[in-house]
């Protein structure tokens, strides 16, 4: 897809709603260095979300959405959980079906994109919850990384089922009282970073969503080295402030709070030579391209 | 209740933007399946019933088939890789377990993918939450499902009980006699379940082993001919590729509102669902010969009732029967989903006695013909065999004489 596709006739127009109006005039498609620096002035891809007010979830959308290189041929998979109202509020296209089958979706989705589409990079991008990801659907998440699925899993962990109403996960912390752990979780969080190293992911990030700059860049690592090299992974620590007994302007504190020397979010990053290699390579390119563009602007205005 | 169609225009509806004439895989010829189905011409084969399903496949223009082993499915299931390595089939690979495999083969669909994948007994079980996501995500995909039992202690035997699992799934189901119905409504299958106004999944079920691993005579159409393939742009939802703007779906998602819109949103999909297996008959009875059902002397007082395996069993203790001079009808059903209730009404209207025999023992189909007919006091629901017992004809023969009065024979069986 390009701009062009979702672009209305001009008779049309008025009809349609103002955010799609927005998509179409003010949204950045077909930009590769699209950043989460264009909030704010520019469409942003999710027009509201329903998660409670705070809720770091919500930022790490935003973040996400303006950080993926190409949503004009990105499509989401998600699970069941607090992620699944959220994307009927987002322009880009996804798939929720059923909780934990998310890889599973994904793996069948990529490689049918790939048979329809051989020229044509699309990016397949899983996107669920702890649950989702490390409980139910674990199978499934791991299978896919052993097939070397070419495709992206990121995971917002907030330590517990908060859809739900705040369960025990395996991504919870060990000793924490929540329901169904009522004496408290009797097992270590599972290391679902290391796991996923191992399992085959090429490239695996673990931190918090205080930081934009931090996010957008292990997104877009994970979703280049998806797209050339194998299976990716990426856990943002998103806590459910409502299920930990915070008020609604402490999600930040508690992600700079866990992601301090000593906390159990300090930012983390797994990956081959080869995709350390690759990954300088992008940077290098990049680069260039930002200082082509910043040429060119220059001499528009000379 | 189905009120009776007619098939639409006597002709198999093809998408617009297909061509035909042009090439498939490995050189095939992309037929139009109206000469493909009716005109080509057909030699005959002696192949098993896991043979006839790559047969099958092979000439069905296949996107991409995820496999896994289970009995009495494997065969067929690594047949199909075969096509794969040969070049017929586009994708394929074995998944983790069922209920992987089926959300692969979901993940596919939703990216504009003409999908098979087959299954059998606790696969089907394991399986089965996929089932109602695929029909209420309109996604054209064909299991075929080889019957066999779901009961502990483990059984690996033939027996249809997982087939009343799937009945209110939202799939149409299919029940094939023969190998020769396996492989002919497998082409079809893709051919009905793709049509806009059905577009739904297809569990085509065959009874494991009495019909995958015998063999019979089954003519096929020429190898170098295909399907046109799959458009997902003719699909009644939208395809998962961001090639459609994409929308905003909902101010508000729909999940978890207690209010009316809510319930009536959910409620009137289910009902669209099951209305789209519905209007799967007109296009159904084109392929199939005009009509769900397969009868033969209505006129008796005692019919059998019958799908599956059943069927051929039941064929012959007619012939048994008829020896000794009592006469007796046949009613074979094809299709289980959408339920030929207005066919079958017509068909009994005379009958005295109607007998179901199945392979499963819970009589699934027993229940659906008595809960349909008036007068159902007329409908004797078996006999029954369970577990993977066979049903030799004089079983039903035994069966239908004890209910007319006449002593049997001494089945050893039965002590």
């Amino acid at each position: 897809m390009s701009l062009e596709k979702i672009q209305m006739t001009e008779g049309l127009m008025d009809i349609m709603p103002p955010e799609y109006q927005e998509l179409v005039s003010n949204a950045t498609f077909g930009n590769e260095d699209r950043s989460w620096k264009d909030i704010g002035s520019s469409k942003e891809l999710i027009e509201q979300h329903s998660l409670c007010a705070g809720c770091p979830e919500s930022i790490a959308f935003r973040f996400i959405l303006a950080a993926i290189p190409a949503p004009e041929d990105t499509i989401f998979v998600g699970s069941t959980g607090c992620t699944s109202l959220v994307f009927p509020h987002v322009g880009v296209q996804n798939i929720h079906s059923l909780f934990g089958n998310q890889n599973a979706i994904a793996s069948g989705l990529k490689r049918a994109l790939k048979l329809r589409f051989p020229d044509k990079e699309k990016d397949v991008i899983v996107l669920a919850g702890d649950g989702a990801t490390v409980d139910i659907g674990l199978d499934y998440t791991m299978q896919s990384w052993f097939r070397q699925e070419n495709f992206t899993t990121i995971c917002f962990d907030n330590e517990l089922y908060a859809n739900t109403g705040g369960q025990e996960s395996g991504l919870m912390q060990k000793g924490f009282v929540a329901k169904m752990a009522p004496m408290g979780k009797k097992f270590e969080k599972v290391r679902l970073p290391e796991i996923a190293f191992e399992a085959g992911c090429h490239y695996v990030a673990c931190l918090t969503v205080s930081k934009p700059n931090r996010v957008e860049k292990a997104i877009r690592n994970a979703i280049y080295v998806a797209r050339e090299i194998g299976p990716t992974y990426v856990q943002l620590y998103t806590p459910c402030i409502l299920e930990i007994g915070k008020q609604s302007m402490e999600g930040l504190d508690e992600m700079k709070d866990s992601e301090a020397i000593g906390g159990r979010f300090v930012m983390k990053e797994l990956m081959t030579d080869e995709v350390r290699e690759f990954l300088k390579e992008k940077d290098a390119e990049q680069k260039e391209r930002k200082k082509l563009a910043k040429a060119k602007a220059a001499a528009v205005t000379a | 209740m189905n009120i009776k169609v007619a098939p639409s225009s006597g002709k198999i509806i093809m998408s617009e933007t297909v061509e035909f004439g042009v090439k498939g895989p490995k050189d095939q010829i992309v037929t139009d399946p109206n000469h493909m189905f009716f005109e080509a011409e057909r030699i005959p084969n002696f192949l098993t019933g896991s043979e006839v399903i790559k047969e099958a496949i092979k000439r069905c223009n296949l996107d991409m088939s995820v496999a896994y082993p289970i009995t009495p499915q494997s065969e067929a299931a690594a047949l199909i890789g075969e096509l794969y390595a040969e070049g017929y089939v586009r994708e394929y690979f074995r998944g983790e377990n069922e209920f992987g495999v089926m959300g692969e083969c979901a993940g596919a669909a939703f990216g504009g993918a003409r999908v098979f994948t087959t299954t059998a007994g606790p696969g089907t079980l394991r399986a089965m939450e996929n089932f109602p996501m695929w029909a209420g995500s309109r996604l054209p995909i064909q299991v075929v499902v080889t019957c066999r039992g779901v009961n502990s202690p483990l059984s690996i035997q033939p027996d249809t009980l997982e087939m009343y699992y799937l009945l209110e799934t939202g799939m149409m189901i299919w029940h094939a006699e023969t190998a020769q119905d396996l492989y002919d409504w497998i082409l079809a299958g893709f051919i009905v379940a793709e049509q806009p106004d059905v577009h739904v999944p297809l569990a085509l079920c065959c009874d494991g082993f009495f019909v995958t691993h015998t063999k019979d005579t089954v003519s096929l159409q020429s190898d170098k001919m295909c399907l046109p393939p799959y458009d997902p742009y003719r699909a009644p939802v939208p395809c998962m590729d961001m090639e459609n703007p994409p929308i905003r779906m909902m101010r508000d998602p729909f999940v978890m509102k207690s209010n009316y819109i809510s319930y009536m949103t959910h409620a009137s999909w289910q009902q669209e669902v099951h209305a789209a297996v519905e209007r799967s008959r007109k296009h159904t009875l084109v392929i199939m010969g005009g009509s769900l059902l397969e009868t033969e002397n209505l006129d008796r007082e005692i019919l059998i009732v019958a799908s599956g395996t059943a069927v051929s069993q039941s064929r012959e203790a007619i012939r048994l029967l008829n020896e000794e001079g009592i006469e007796i009808g046949l009613i074979k059903i094809k299709t289980i989903r959408p339920f030929p209730s207005q066919e079958l009404l017509e068909a009994t209207a005379n009958a005295k006695t109607i007998f179901v025999p199945e392979f499963n023992i819970k009589g699934w189909l027993g229940r659906e013909v008595r809960s349909l007919l008036p007068n159902n006091e007329r409908v004797i629901a078996g006999p029954h065999v369970a577990g993977g017992m066979t049903m030799p004809s004089e079983v039903i023969v035994e069966e239908i004489k004890k209910s007319l009065g006449i002593k049997g024979a001494h089945m050893a069986s039965r002590g």
